[in-house]
């Protein structure tokens, strides 16, 4: 903290970007001004604003999400409280280099996942061949051995993926994490685009941004690529777990950009072979479901025997090639972050390929040299709980407290299969609004690949912001928000 | 949301097989439309009509007392409803802040208009994949002002300013849902719901100002007895409409008979059918619905009874027992559209 200088009579009001100061940190925005002349002229743009005019924005913009119900919601006894993910209204940007290794990258990624999951539903060569342990896979809660002998459609088992991505001090990307079953946040990405373009289209002048609109038509066109053929025009539904699902607003968003109806459980049925779903002019044929429901709640007589929210008989249609399922069961096998250890020799071994974006180096406690080294080196790394999601159960060594780590070692040394550890990534920072001025704080990255046939990746994604000042957990659930990611043209 | 218990359960699908022919999925008159988001448009449109009707009630009332005096104005909103045991539960008795307040902010009342309010926004929840945005905005931003006005004490001085917001959101409704709402089967079934619960509204609003308001045959025509039949117009938005069709004079048959038949005035019972009969029309023989002919079916002697006789007719054999009468046939027709639609029989040809 350096002291502000004595205030003298005439001089210019106080910057947005005043005492701005990223430390170790890579910035997106300082940083990326020396990468790209634009995102220097945006850097320029935001140092001349006054910081009670982006308050004002920000305001506005707050309200907004709030009145357009871009919110999820909670739900008490007997009242319905509406919540919206915070919005920075400062950018994030990535330049067309940038997002050309991440969108490879990701590419790549996508394709090796659907190759692992091909080959352990069938062939599992990848275990014979002891690239990864047989128990990782089969023992794996995740694993569905009603998938086994199953072909699916273009062997596309993970038609959404969200790749969840990190840049290091050196501006260098790197994959946290894959979400390979139902992820969340695209909705996100498209009306933070909107509300960018309303609240600040002088931000935007004269710099082309590549364009996010057309996600829900991608998406729709590789549903129908996977739907069974002989049906001229696929009838497409989005299967929701309904109103009281905090990701509502997101089906309610999807459905809508794909022009589809968004179905609960209690709206489809299954005969003669088929997925009907029911209307008003009777039952109608149904020939894929986007589904944002996870594996266990799809069929009760498959998976939970008592779920009320998917559909009696689904898995078997589907098993006959009768109904297009997205994504398909039994993916979580593969962005699970015990085999996440394992990426980078999963590509190499199917694509005879080095990764394009590299992992984080990962521990895995399960092998004994991996907890050896996690034990050794507690206060350094980030100790994370397999087959969690949302940032719980993660310990930070060097923010926890000698206490902490004594208690987590127990925990560790009770269940070592239950972890991985990572260092600690010095998390990338992005101005962001803060008490009346702009100040780093730290961000990650969230593209979408949608794969029918092939796979595409929407250019920007969902960046997420920690809010909170030194924090390093971006979920949304623990204080995190939403910026508007550009990929310039 | 209640109303809409019966769709909880997991009910048996229509068997017909009409859409199965449909591989383009496009009926008719435009895409399929599902049956859940048919019943709700029908209830959201039910519950905003509503919550319209109430806080004109509510509105009247408080203008009918402080000019009459008479505090069985407030008695009468909690019959119009069929409230009286459960606001017997909660108050020891009948206060204009007791039943302001079980009316305008009491979620536990299922017909206070927090209530309704609720259930519409739920259900708009629902729908949101289809109303457009506007229409949802303005739900959102309606309902969650409405708690805030709801949480101030509502005083009977403070009612007129309250009334008239929420009517005013209500009719901000009906002008966005006009203007933008997609005219396809989910247009009728919005409308279908919208008629139904405003002719059931109106013939409650007779029927209990009919009884409670008129004392006895002898009393009509005095000072008090007119004011009385001025504030039972206005709560219609009838008043300036009757006094063009009657310019002279006032009588309790004219009154009724205007608020009931009359087939130009958009609250009458005869309007809600004639606008139910051609919204089902639309559905049977411009979507090929065949659900549809088994619901006008049931119109057949609704239609009949309001189109045929005189108001005096219907006076004569007894205005209670007749509106009574029509309330059940309009509680008939929403379960033959349900059960048409979206509730879903046993077995059909199976």
């Amino acid at each position: 903290m350096t002291t502000p200088p004595l205030p003298m009579q005439g001089a210019p009001p106080p910057g947005l970007l005043d005492g701005y100061d990223t430390g170790e940190f890579y910035c997106e925005m300082v940083n990326g001004a020396a990468r790209d002349p634009r995102i220097a002229q945006i850097l320029a743009r935001l140092t001349h604003l006054a910081p009670e005019d982006l308050r004002r924005r920000a305001d506005i913009a707050e309200a907004e999400l709030y009145n357009l119900g871009i919110t999820f919601t909670v739900y008490s006894d007997r009242d319905a409280i509406d919540r919206i993910l915070p919005f920075d209204l400062v950018p994030r940007i990535l330049t067309a280099a940038e997002w050309d290794q991440i969108d490879r990258g990701v590419r790549q990624r996508v394709t090796a996942l659907n190759a692992f999951l091909w080959d352990i539903y069938h062939d599992r060569a990848i275990l014979r061949d002891k690239i990864v342990p047989d128990s990782l896979v089969l023992g794996n809660a995740n694993y569905r051995p009603e998938m086994v002998g199953l072909d699916v459609p273009h062997r596309t088992y993970v038609h959404v993926c969200g790749t969840d991505l990190v840049r290091d001090e050196t501006g260098g990307f790197l994959v946290l994490e894959d979400n390979a079953r139902t992820p969340s946040g695209v909705s996100y990405v498209v009306e933070n685009r909107h509300m960018m373009a309303r609240m600040f289209p002088d931000l935007f002048d004269g710099i082309a941004v590549r364009p996010v609109g057309d996600y829900g038509m991608r998406l729709h066109t590789a549903l129908t690529e996977i739907a069974p053929s002989g049906d001229a025009e696929p009838r497409v539904v989005l299967l929701s777990p309904g109103i009281y699902n905090s990701a509502y607003f997101e089906h309610i968003f999807l459905a809508r950009e794909m022009g589809v109806p968004l179905v609960e459980g209690r709206d489809l049925i299954v005969e003669d072979d088929r997925v009907w779903m029911r209307t008003t002019a009777g039952l109608a044929p149904v020939h894929a479901i986007y589904r944002r429901l996870n594996d266990e709640f799809l069929d009760p007589d498959v998976f939970n025997p008592d779920s009320l929210l998917g559909v009696r008989g689904l898995i078997d249609v589907w098993r006959r090639g009768r109904v297009a399922l997205a994504n398909a069961v039994g993916t979580g096998v593969a962005d699970d972050k015990a085999i996440y250890a394992y990426m980078p020799r999963i590509i190499r071994y199917y694509l005879a390929e080095d990764a394009i974006l590299s992992n984080v180096e990962t521990h895995i406690c399960a092998e004994p040299e991996g907890l050896a080294y996690t034990l050794a080196h507690l206060e350094e790394l980030v100790v994370k709980p397999v087959g969690e999601s949302g940032g719980y159960g993660i310990i930070i060594g060097p923010r926890a407290t000698a206490e902490e780590r004594l208690e987590f070692r127990e925990k560790l040394v009770k269940d070592p299969g239950n972890f991985i550890s990572q260092p600690m990534v010095k998390l990338s920072v992005s101005p962001t609004l803060a008490g009346g001025k702009l100040s780093p704080r730290h961000v990650d990255l969230r593209p979408f690949a949608v794969t029918g046939k092939s796979t595409w990746v929407l250019p920007g994604g969902l960046t997420r912001v920690a809010l909170r000042e030194g924090s390093l957990v971006v979920n949304s659930s623990q204080g995190g928000g939403s910026k508007d990611t550009w990929v310039l043209e | 949301m209640s109303g809409q218990s019966q769709s909880q359960s997991q009910s048996t699908a229509p068997s017909w097989r009409e859409a199965e022919t449909e591989t383009s999925g496009r009926s008719r008159g435009g895409p399929l439309l599902l049956s859940r988001y048919a019943e709700s448009l029908f209830w959201l449109a039910r519950y905003m009509e509503r919550v319209e009707n109430l806080a004109r009630i509510l509105d009247v009332t408080e203008t009918f007392v402080r000019h009459g005096a008479d505090q069985s104005g407030w008695l009468s909103v909690v019959q119009i409803n069929a409230d009286e045991a459960r606001f017997l539960e909660k108050h020891d008795k009948i206060t204009p802040e007791s039943v302001l307040r079980f009316y305008l902010s009491d979620r536990e009342n299922p017909s206070s208009i927090a209530a309704c309010l609720f259930a519409a926004r739920e259900n708009a929840r629902t729908l949101r994949p289809m109303i457009s945005t506007e229409m949802w905005t303005q739900i959102n931003v309606f309902y969650n002002r409405s708690r805030e006005l709801a949480a101030e004490d509502a005083r009977p001085s403070g009612i007129s300013q309250i009334c008239d917001f929420l009517k005013e959101g209500c009719q901000f409704h009906t002008g966005i849902t006009e203007g933008t709402f997609f005219r396809d089967q989910g247009w009728a079934f919005y409308s279908i719901g919208k008629n139904l619960e405003r002719g059931d509204q109106t013939s409650r609003l007779v029927d209990i100002k009919y009884h409670t308001l008129l004392p006895s045959v002898r009393d009509i025509g005095g000072a008090q007895d007119v004011n009385q039949w001025h504030a039972l117009l206005r709560s219609a938005a009838g008043y300036h409409a009757f006094r063009r069709v009657y310019p002279s004079g006032m009588t309790p048959a004219a009154v009724a008979g205007f608020l009931l038949l009359n087939h130009s005035f958009p609250r009458s019972i005869v309007q809600s059918v004639h606008q139910i009969e051609m919204h089902l029309t639309q559905l049977g023989s411009g979507y090929g619905l065949r659900g549809a002919n088994e619901v006008l079916g049931q119109l057949d002697d609704l239609r009949a009874a309001v189109m045929g006789p005189r108001i005096e007719q219907i006076l004569e054999s007894g205005l209670h027992e007749f509106l009574d009468w029509v309330q059940l046939q309009f509680i008939n027709l929403a379960a033959a559209v349900a059960d048409s639609f979206w509730r879903g029989k046993e077995s059909v040809g199976r």
